[in-house]
């Protein structure tokens, strides 16, 4: 970086910084100048410096000047009578005041019927993720963590899927993100064909993989694509290979890949020879998907199957992006292992213009966190065991140290095996958001249980309204100090340095939420902090760096190393290969067998579909999948933000004109999706790209604009997919939902 | 005279250049400096799919000539996150068309 973090220019103040959350995104720490005046935010752009975004931005970073002064903005601490929930009667307090509370509702309820009885709810991809668990058992002593994401769908069963099958390493395109010269540098490659999987990274710069750069590689440097999706997307146009297979049937579609590299002797045999463990088991699976078979469950045809498993194992170097349809299935696991095997056996691992590869993830990451609250003496090894659901779902719960979000909620219904008492959102609207299925239930349980609620948020939503006793307001990414890291750490590209510019109000950023209930409730660990950026220098940043130095330098790469495993860089003890138990990738897993699943991949139907319930799809015969993303919001947030809702104002469901004239739809009609579990409706939208038999719904609405207060509660009933999303639909291991696979029948408003 | 080329096979529709430039020339809502116009997808008779977005420019552009008076782009060309816009006189644009050779455009606004 050629400039300080911070300078004068005229007349303004200029803050580099790379922007994170909140508002929701994932760590992309995408480049910003911000530029200050009299204390103001006045204008905002992308940074020319910064190595991977180059000075583009997306449309909600630029409209972060909305977001931020926003009339609608929580702008100081408020608290609400019991007796008043879902009612817009708030009372403004004092920080401290509010601080006050929360420490002696955290005090009654612990001493009371234990810390068990807190639960911590985080929503996703924010800033939050990350110091969640540290939240929850170090501010506030509870083995509690919970993300209401039914099966915890959304990136947990990848990063787990890796940990046990190699040790970890999360496999991400290579997009020569970790090189300051990026695409120039000596010894990087172009990948030859990117297969996004259940992926669209250019609307979602999922996980922290800046989307766009696919647009770079495909249009400057010769990539082709491949592309696995019900839907045709934007950038799926541009596909040699378009896969649009029924949604759900992702497992069937990897193994009739696998089928068509194993049984044409396309794999490398180098590689399956050093480096991966159980071939001769996965050869024999694969010869149960012949891609006849396949063709007739995916609904693609079968030379596309062929064509497509060809192209990719016959260009070396090749990547698979894969995304939230991997997790958003109860099958999942078997698709993760699926696309895994087929990266490791035509060499794509860990080399240039394949799939890079994170360092090792210690098989207890997340219980490091545990070992460090133990040590802390902030929780003991008898509280931490009654995490809900941790007993029957180890696969889920002793990677991630959460407690099962489903399992959560037969909890909150049942008061079983005991009540939780005390909800704290740390900016999630698991009511009226993106992640909770069956969230009326949800919300009757939570209203139910919950003696006092906590929540930190930018905005009232539909969760705040109905249950919130107490708000903290939430400072953006423009109003605090904080480390930013691609892929959570997982697949590090670069660490970024997000820089404080302004105050607006009264409230806390994320880490100061946990270092403040963390100094009233165990003052000897976390008095050894001054502050979040020292903090962030002791716990949180690469070695070395004082917050200081880091902000200075801006953006740290860490180097980029293929071929790791080769070089003892996979093991802790410095030996070749990877982690798992074989020391290899497990095409056949030792884990999976261990926690009582099969150890090959297989494909199941979904739970609901025309193959496994043909009567019931007589009535509800679409297949539905839903959560496709848009430019203009995340998840369920930036609904209130004018300038982007009027480029997307109202929900869509995407509808083939075909299906569409049937059912007497035109464009832009308000149509009833409905199941078994209810109905919602949004507004339909014609188009070729979605197969006659398949509708998809976009997901996370509410409006800001109607009535908050009970029953209305911004009308999140009205059209949130989720409404109609059944609990618990998960996998055999914990992991998965059917949020890209259910079912459904579409029809006309007319009332 | 100067112009604006947009390589419009890589315009992926995201609309930051919208907002870029509503940041640029504080446009209220309703209005625009510059708008997409999004055509698919839909099969074209060869099999391939159509979907083609292309931003137009308004009577407001003036092609950022504070911006450009101070050296950096127009706001729209440096915040496209597909990097399929480009400014600068018009000759060289065309040259730069040629080069793309099949659905590139030049506005004058």
């Amino acid at each position: 970086m050629s400039k300080p973090w911070k300078r004068e220019e005229n007349g303004e103040t200029i803050v580099r910084s790379c922007a994170w959350s909140p508002p929701g995104c994932h760590p992309v720490g995408c480049g910003v100048q911000l530029h200050i005046k009299d204390g103001e935010l006045v204008q905002i752009e992308g940074d020319p410096e910064h190595p991977v975004t180059r000075g583009a931005l997306c449309p909600r970073c630029l409209a972060m000047k909305d977001v931020i002064y926003h009339k609608d903005r929580i702008k100081y601490p408020m608290k609400r009578a019991f007796e008043d929930r879902g009612k817009d009667k708030w009372e403004r307090i004092t920080l401290d005041e509010a601080f006050d509370i929360l420490e002696e509702k955290t005090r009654y309820f612990t001493d009371t019927y234990g810390p068990e009885s807190i639960v911590v709810f985080c929503g996703t991809g924010r800033e939050a993720t990350v110091y969640h668990n540290e939240l929850t058992f170090m501010g506030f002593g509870s083995p509690n963590a919970c993300y209401a994401q039914s099966g915890w769908s959304c990136y947990a069963p990848r990063v787990s899927s890796m940990a046990y099958l190699m040790g970890g390493g999360y496999p991400e395109i290579d997009y020569a993100a970790r090189y300051p010269d990026r695409y120039e540098h000596p010894g990087w490659e172009a990948p030859k064909y990117i297969m996004l999987w259940g992926k669209d990274p250019l609307k979602s710069n999922a996980d922290g993989l800046w989307g766009h750069a696919i647009v770079d590689l495909m249009k400057d440097y010769g990539t082709k694509l491949i592309t696995v999706d019900p839907r045709v997307t934007w950038i799926g146009t541009k596909a040699e290979y378009n896969l649009q297979l029924r949604p759900g049937t992702d497992a069937a579609m990897a193994l009739g890949i696998l089928n068509v590299i194993i049984n044409e002797d396309l794999y490398d045999h180098d590689a399956v020879e050093k480096w991966t463990y159980g071939f001769d088991e996965l050869k024999e699976r694969v010869q149960e998907y012949p891609t006849d078979k396949v063709a007739e469950i995916t609904w693609v045809d079968e030379d596309l199957i062929i064509g497509a498993a060809r192209a990719f194992a016959t260009s070396k170097h090749s990547a698979i992006g894969w995304g939230l349809s991997v997790d958003q299935n109860p099958n999942g696991i078997q698709v993760g292992h699926a696309l895994l095997s087929i990266m490791a056996i035509t060499d794509n691992i860990d080399v240039p213009g394949g799939c890079t590869l994170g360092l090792p993830i210690d098989d207890d990451t997340n219980v490091d966190m545990i070992r460090r609250a133990l040590e802390a003496e902030t929780i003991d090894e008898a509280t931490f065991s009654k995490r809900i659901g941790a007993e029957e779902y180890p696969f889920v719960c002793q990677l991630m140290s959460t407690n099962h979000p489903d399992s959560v909620l037969d909890t909150l219904e049942t008061q079983e095996p005991y009540r939780l008492r005390m909800g704290v959102f740390q900016s999630s609207n698991v009511v009226g958001g993106a992640i909770s299925a069956a969230q009326e239930r949800w919300l009757e349980a939570m209203k139910t249980s919950f003696e006092f609620v906590a929540a930190t948020e930018l905005f009232q939503n539909p969760t705040t309204m109905a249950l919130a006793d107490l708000i903290f307001p939430l400072k953006t990414w423009v109003e605090h100090d904080t480390l930013v890291e691609s892929h959570y750490g997982f697949n590090v590209a670069f660490n970024g340095a997000c820089n404080k510019a302004i105050d607006v109000v009264e409230g806390v950023d994320d880490l100061e939420f946990m270092m403040k209930i963390g100094e009233r409730m165990f003052p000897e660990y976390w008095k050894q902090f001054d502050g979040v950026d020292d903090y962030l220098a002791k716990v949180r940043l690469p070695s070395g760096y004082t917050w200081e130095s880091f902000r200075e330098e801006g953006i740290v790469q860490p180097e980029e190393i293929y071929r790791k495993a080769e070089k003892g860089l996979m093991r802790f003890d410095g030996e070749p290969g990877y982690m798992s138990q074989s020391g290899r990738i497990e095409l056949w897993s030792h884990a999976y067998s261990q926690f009582g699943d099969d150890p090959l991949p297989y494909f199941i139907e979904p739970p609901r579909s025309p193959v496994s319930t043909p009567e019931l799809f007589k009535k509800y015969p679409f297949v539905l999948t839903t959560g496709g993303r848009r430019y203009t919001s995340f998840h369920s947030e930036h609904r209130q933000i004018e300038r982007l809702r009027e480029i997307d104002a109202q929900p869509i469901v995407e509808i083939n004109p075909n299906a569409a004239k049937r059912l007497g739809i035109e464009n832009g009609d308000w149509v009833w999706i409905e199941n078994e579990f209810g109905r919602v409706k949004q507004v339909a939208e014609l188009t070729e790209g979605i197969d006659e038999r398949v509708v998809h719904a976009h997901h996370g609405w509410w409006f800001p604009e109607q009535d908050g207060e009970e029953p209305n509660l911004f009308g999140f009933r009205q059209s949130n997919i989720n409404v109609i999303m059944p609990h618990k639909e998960i996998g055999k291991l914990g992991f998965g939902d059917t949020f890209k696979c259910e079912i459904c029948n579409i029809y006309k408003v007319t009332d | 005279m100067n112009g604006l080329l947009i390589d419009y096979n890589w315009c992926s529709g995201c609309h930051s250049c919208e907002i870029a430039c509503k940041n640029e020339h504080d446009i209220p809502l309703g209005k625009w400096g510059i708008k997409v116009t999004e055509d698919g997808p839909w099969k074209l008779p060869n099999g391939e799919w159509h979907w083609t977005n292309v931003p137009i420019p308004t009577e407001i552009c003036d092609l950022c000539s504070k911006r450009v008076s101070e050296g950096k782009e127009p706001s729209c060309v440096q915040h496209c996150q597909a990097k399929c816009m480009q400014f600068g006189p018009l000759e060289d644009l065309v040259k730069k068309a040629e080069k793309i050779g099949k659905k590139a455009v030049i506005f004058m606004p």
